[in-house]
This record gives structure tokens, C-alpha cells and sequence, in this order.
């Protein structure tokens, strides 16, 4: 039995606007988040993450009423991260059409979170998501607050702790990759995804339809995230929405 | 009228927007008047199935529900926990289901299977009709369908399993009966292949 994996573009969200950012710096804007839902309806996509990357830094409440005119327009999974903090903006997330809520920072600052979310609405309904850099010997670190602050847990043990809680899935984003198109950090993925039981996506560096299938096979991540690889075009990133198709994952 | 029932769980939004983009309005609603008055019923619904049955049985309306499903026979949908809730009881939980399908709600286990078989079953999976199910539209590939689920209905009847996918093993994610249907999958999350479902199920006769 082949299974299909899933590939999911992670769009990130500022203000009405979509942006890509390198090593979470130096963003780029991108373009108007309805338009870039409907071209991946379109090609059908597997799954659309989307990340308040000014949310998760200053821990501001989501846009929900852009969040609603996106959730309108997507046919296909959605998932909604950046300063989700109570049970109530998930409710609300999840009545306008989000069906996955994407906890980060609140998750360590707010003990409690995930569990009353698993609780409420299901585990599957509760993704854990672990950016993780890596210091100059090497050593990885989790960060929040959209890489801004260190937290004294290894992605391993944050991890475990994040599904003890009740997350239905784990997604670990490698900030060093984020944007470099470099591959993702396979040995990061690996040790987390062979740590817990629930699915892992793994995020960060993806460049090519083999990095997507490495993160896999390699790895052992469920599914594969990527930023850059999505919406740029070319060496100079030309901004080009693109996704895979059938044919081009024949098999995968 | 078809009527998404609203008992606080699930993706209400989402389902009422598939349908209005395949040309169909959708009242969501938990109220007994609106639910007396539909043509079609979906009940939707995600999260543990105690908790979901206890929400429903909170909205008072089972009683209508029981009536319109089993006595004036409207063809009703339920999506996901909606279609757990549709058999007897579950491995998940206590409470008693609607016990519309000879069937019950079983944790996926994978004792004897090789591979990593992690759970939630997240993804898109290939889906077959089974016993002639005509809702299930196979004439243009194979169908694929968003699935989030760790529980799987299990039919005591084999002729009422109307789909059929494969996590480590298959099993039954559609059950059918007259004019009852479930899906464990989500058409509303599932691109053509969830309109093609839900426009099939809006336009069967009421």
C-alpha cells in the first residue's frame, strides 16, 4: 500500500499581507493571501498552512476576519498558527472553517493550552510546532516568539512533552533552513519523529520534489512543509506560486 | 432545505461553503424548529465522541433527529465524528451513539502489520465504493478524500459498508442504508472530489 504524502505550502501571514522570510529575517512580501488560495485551489493541494508571523512575535491576537475570507476560499485542509492562546479563538477558528490550530509559543507559556484544546476539540484539532536553531557548535536550541527567545528544552523532550499534552501532530521547522532552500535538516527530523507516535511535518528548507521525499524516507516525517519553494522561481526568487504536479509526485 | 446541525463541534463553515460553491444554501443551525423543517440533514462534527454525543443530547433535538433519519427517512449525511456518532457506541468512549448503523466505532490498531502506522491517520487516502454506492463518483480516476481520524466504524452488517480506504489494513470509512450515509473522511477539505460527494448527496431525491 502506497501511501500519498502529504505536501504542504506553509504561507506566512503579516498585517493583509503574504510574506517569505530567511532564517524567519528578511521578509519578503509575496503578495494578497486570497489570490494565493485560490491558485492552490486550483492545483488542488494537499494541505495550506498559514503562520501570523507578526502575531507569533509580539503574541497578538489572529486577524480573524482575514482568516475568514481565506477559510471561505480553501477546498482542502487548512492550518492556522500565530498567537492562538485560548480555547475560545480556537472555537472561533474552527467555526469560520480551521480546522487544525498550530500552537507554539502559548504552548510553553501557557501549560495548560494544548490539553484543554485536545479536550475540546479533539487532538487532531491541535498541532505542536517546534522552531528549532542550531548554535554555532552545532547544538540545537528550541526557540519561540518566532525565533526570538530560547526556551531550556531539547525539540526532543519538547516534543514528547508537547504529545503527553495531547497534540495530534508535530511540526519541526528548522530556522537555519527556513527560506535557504537548502534541504531540510534531516538528522532534526529524524530524531524527533522517531521519538513520538504521532505524525511529524517536517518544515524548513525544502527546494525540490526529492527534499519533500528525503524528509520521508530519510526521516520519517508524515508529511512534508515548504515556504520558499512554493512561491519563488529561479535564483533571483521571482515570485511564481507553483506546486507539484500529479505526474511530478507520481508515486509520492 | 438542507440543514447542517450545529451543536458546537465541527466544520460547519466549511461544509456550508463547499456546498454553496456547488450552488446549494445551507442553514447551519441546532434549533428544533429548523431541523423539523429540513429536506436533508449533515451532521458534522470533530473531537472525542463522548463529548460530542453529550453536546448533541444538550441541543435536545435527538428526539428530531431519530424521527427524521428512521420514520420520515430524509437523506442525511454525517461527516467524520458525525458518522461515528451514527453507530452504537465507540471503543472511545461511554455514551450510548444514535445506533442508526449496525455498526460501532473501533480504535485503529496495527498488532501484526508491518510499518509505522502513526496516529491520527492524517492525509489524503484512496477511497472504493463498495455494494454499488452511487454517491461515490469513480468515473473519473480514483477518488482521494481528506482523512483525520484514530477511530474506524466497523460494520456487524458487510452490506451496509458502502466506501472502503487503507491505513495498514482496510476498513469501512462509509457506511449506507436507505437514506442514511456517513462518511469518515472530510468532502468539505476535499477539493472536487468532496463536491462531486456532496452534490451527489444534495441531489438525491428527499
Amino acid at each position: 500500500m502506497k501511501l500519498r504524502t502529504r505536501i504542504i505550502p506553509l504561507l506566512l501571514l503579516k498585517g493583509q499581507g503574504l510574506y517569505k522570510t530567511r532564517k524567519f529575517r528578511d521578509e519578503t512580501y509575496i503578495g494578497d493571501p486570497i489570490n494565493a488560495v485560490r491558485i492552490f485551489n486550483e492545483k488542488a493541494v494537499d494541505e495550506l498552512g498559514f503562520l501570523d508571523i507578526g502575531a507569533a512575535r509580539n503574541g497578538s491576537d489572529p486577524n480573524f476576519d482575514l482568516l475568514k475570507d481565506i477559510a471561505s476560499e480553501c477546498f482542502m485542509p487548512l492550518s492556522y498558527g500565530g498567537g492562538v492562546k485560548s480555547v475560545e479563538m480556537v472555537r472561533e477558528l474552527v467555526a469560520i472553517g480551521i480546522e487544525k490550530i498550530v500552537v507554539n509559543s502559548a504552548a510553553w507559556t501557557d501549560k495548560g493550552l494544548i490539553t484543554r484544546i485536545a479536550d475540546h476539540f479533539g487532538s487532531s484539532t491541535v498541532v505542536g510546532s517546534i522552531d528549532v536553531k542550531r548554535n554555532w557548535r552545532g547544538k540545537e536550541q528550541v526557540m519561540i516568539r518566532g525565533g526570538q527567545e530560547k526556551i531550556a528544552l531539547a525539540p526532543v523532550d519538547w516534543a514528547l512533552e508537547m504529545e503527553r499534552r495531547g497534540v495530534g501532530e508535530i511540526m519541526i521547522n528548522a530556522i537555519d533552513r527556513d527560506g535557504e532552500m537548502t534541504g531540510y535538516d534531516l538528522d532534526l527530523v529524524r530524531s524527533v519523529a522517531g521519538a513520538v507516535s504521532v505524525p511529524v511535518i517536517a518544515a524548513g528548507g525544502a527546494s525540490s520534489i526529492s527534499d519533500l521525499q528525503a524528509a520521508v524516507t530519510e526521516a520519517d516525517a508524515t508529511a512534508a512543509a515548504g515556504g520558499a519553494m512554493f512561491v519563488f522561481q529561479g535564483k533571483h526568487r521571482a515570485v511564481l506560486i507553483t506546486y507539484p504536479t500529479e505526474e511530478e509526485r507520481a508515486g509520492f | 432545505m438542507i440543514v447542517i446541525v450545529d451543536y458546537g463541534l465541527g466544520n460547519l463553515g466549511s461544509i456550508r461553503n463547499m456546498l454553496r460553491k456547488i450552488g446549494y444554501e445551507a442553514t447551519v443551525s441546532g434549533e428544533a424548529e429548523d431541523i423539523r423543517s429540513a429536506s436533508k440533514l449533515i451532521l458534522p462534527g470533530i473531537g472525542a465522541f463522548d463529548s460530542g454525543m453529550r453536546d448533541l443530547n444538550a441541543t435536545g433535538v435527538v428526539d428530531i433527529l431519530h424521527e427524521k433519519a428512521l420514520e420520515e427517512k430524509i437523506p442525511v449525511l454525517g461527516i467524520c465524528l458525525g458518522a461515528q456518532l451514527m453507530t452504537k457506541r465507540s471503543d472511545e468512549g461511554k455514551e450510548a451513539g444514535l445506533g442508526w448503523f449496525e455498526a460501532e466505532t473501533r480504535r485503529m490498531t496495527f498488532e501484526g502489520i508491518p510499518g509505522r502506522w502513526p496516529l491520527p491517520n492524517i492525509g489524503w487516502r484512496d477511497v472504493k465504493a463498495q455494494n454499488g454506492y452511487s454517491l461515490l463518483d469513480e468515473s473519473q480516476g480514483t477518488p482521494r478524500f481528506y482523512f483525520v481520524h484514530s477511530y474506524y466504524m466497523h460494520a456487524q452488517t458487510p452490506e451496509i459498508v458502502s466506501m472502503t480506504s487503507e491505513y495498514g489494513f482496510e476498513f469501512a470509512c462509509g457506511l449506507s442504508r436507505g437514506n442514511l450515509h456517513c462518511a469518515q473522511f472530510h468532502p468539505e477539505k476535499s477539493h472536487v472530489f468532496g463536491k462531486r460527494l456532496l452534490q451527489a448527496f444534495a441531489e438525491l431525491e428527499a
